[in-house]
């Protein structure tokens, strides 16, 4: 029975696969999972930001993995609960990241990097990007450390 | 990371350092030192594939969700629209950090396998190492939409297949041949519960990425 299902599997993944590398397909499977727009892989509804006065586009680039910290510039405005609470992630002794701020914020990394960027406009926070390598899996000493690294966790 | 305490900070503490402290030795990483590179890998796959168990389990911090706004971005093109004030649906990401040693940290991304979500994986791929493609062999096709994608855009993934109990026990060419993948991927079992698995399918797409580097440079100490 494996078998047949295996073979049967086959051929629908391979016209599945052909209709999506051909654009012939609408780009949704057909399955149950996927049929409404809003699945269990979506994640929660939210409310409008307040925190952000509604505002949803960053002023600022950063990145997920850009590390932000505290400079001590003490802003001239009075910062909001938001504001005042992101500075205090900012001010950990490691510089964290903005998907971490995010995460404790409970706050969507977009809503996180506008208020992240209102504290940079007041120079109390300074952000420094990630340094991505252009082919990091070309980098075979890299690659060779972090192997070494993963092994050493084993 | 306890913010709680921080927040929490009795009269006379500082909850800020001062003004002053700017520039003497403020808080945060020394500058002087060149960054180490950031390194990233993508857990990708269907739902219910054990993203968030993996990451969960391999990381060393608590498992973060980080969430991204679904509505909103498919209006960026509006120039005039600034300001969201419906409510927004997010998207959830598992995030989690594995510190290999002083120079490498190595950061993982759970990110969800539909296409719809592909925007978020654009920024996601930027820099990364590669993938790791969770797959559920009651459901196989849910990985599909990860797997094309990756080979699409050329990034080094195995396919780590996930046996959940009472799921039918594949062979690995079994798997390799119903996915369509390319001889050179790997197939590897994982038990996303497991740090050791979850840390071995990590370490076999580290493994497999050093047997197909491309234009390897072996340059100096990185
Ligand atoms: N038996 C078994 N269950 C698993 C495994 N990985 C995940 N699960 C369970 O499957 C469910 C879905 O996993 P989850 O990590 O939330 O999937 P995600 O949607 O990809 O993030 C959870 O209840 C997990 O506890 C596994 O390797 N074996
Ligand atoms: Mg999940």
């Amino acid at each position: 029975m494996s078998a047949t299902r295996a073979t049967g599997a086959t051929s629908a993944v391979r016209a599945a696969r052909a209709a999506r590398a051909t654009g012939t397909g609408t780009g949704t499977r057909t399955g149950p999972r996927d049929t409404p727009w809003l699945d269990d892989s979506a994640g929660r509804v939210m409310r409008p930001y307040t925190a952000t006065s509604g505002r949803t586009r960053p002023d600022v680039a950063l990145d997920l993995l850009s590390l932000v910290s505290a400079t001590g510039v003490r802003p001239r405005t009075a910062l909001g609960p938001e504001h005042s609470h992101v500075l205090r992630l900012c001010a950990a002794a490691a510089a964290p990241s903005v998907a971490e701020v995010a995460a404790q914020l409970r706050l969507p990394a977009v809503v996180t990097k506008v208020l992240l960027g209102d504290l940079m406009r007041y120079g109390a926070v300074t952000a420094r990007a990630p340094r991505f390598l252009n082919d990091p899996a070309d980098d075979l000493t890299l690659l060779r450390a972090v192997l070494d690294g993963l092994r050493r966790r084993l | 990371m306890d913010c709680a305490d921080v927040c929490e900070a009795g009269p006379g503490t500082r909850p800020l350092p001062a003004p002053e402290g700017r520039g003497a030795q403020g808080p945060g990483p020394d500058r002087s030192a060149p960054p180490p590179a950031t390194l990233k890998i993508l857990v990708a796959g269907g739902f219910g594939a054990g993203k968030t168990t993996f990451v969960g389990a391999v990381s060393e911090i608590e498992p973060l969700c980080t969430e991204e706004l679904l509505t909103g971005l498919s209006e960026a093109d509006d120039p005039l629209e600034g300001v969201e004030s419906k409510t927004a649906t997010t998207v959830a990401l598992d995030f989690g950090r594995i510190t290999l040693d002083s120079r490498h940290v190595l950061y993982l991304f759970g990110t969800p396998g539909q296409q719809r979500f592909w925007f978020l994986w654009e920024e996601l791929c930027a820099g990364a190492l590669g993938a790791v493609v969770l797959a559920d062999t009651r459901r196989l096709a849910d990985c599909f939409p990860a797997v094309d994608f990756f080979e699409r855009r050329g990034i080094g993934f195995v396919l780590a297949v996930n046996e959940f109990d009472g799921g039918h026990r594949y062979t690995a060419d079994e798997v390799r041949e119903a996915v369509g993948l390319a001889p050179e991927v790997p197939v590897v079992r994982c038990d996303a519960r497991l740090a050791s698995s979850g840390t071995r399918a990590l370490a076999a797409l580290v493994h497999h990425l050093l047997t197909t580097a491309r234009h390897p440079r072996s340059g100096g100490p990185t």
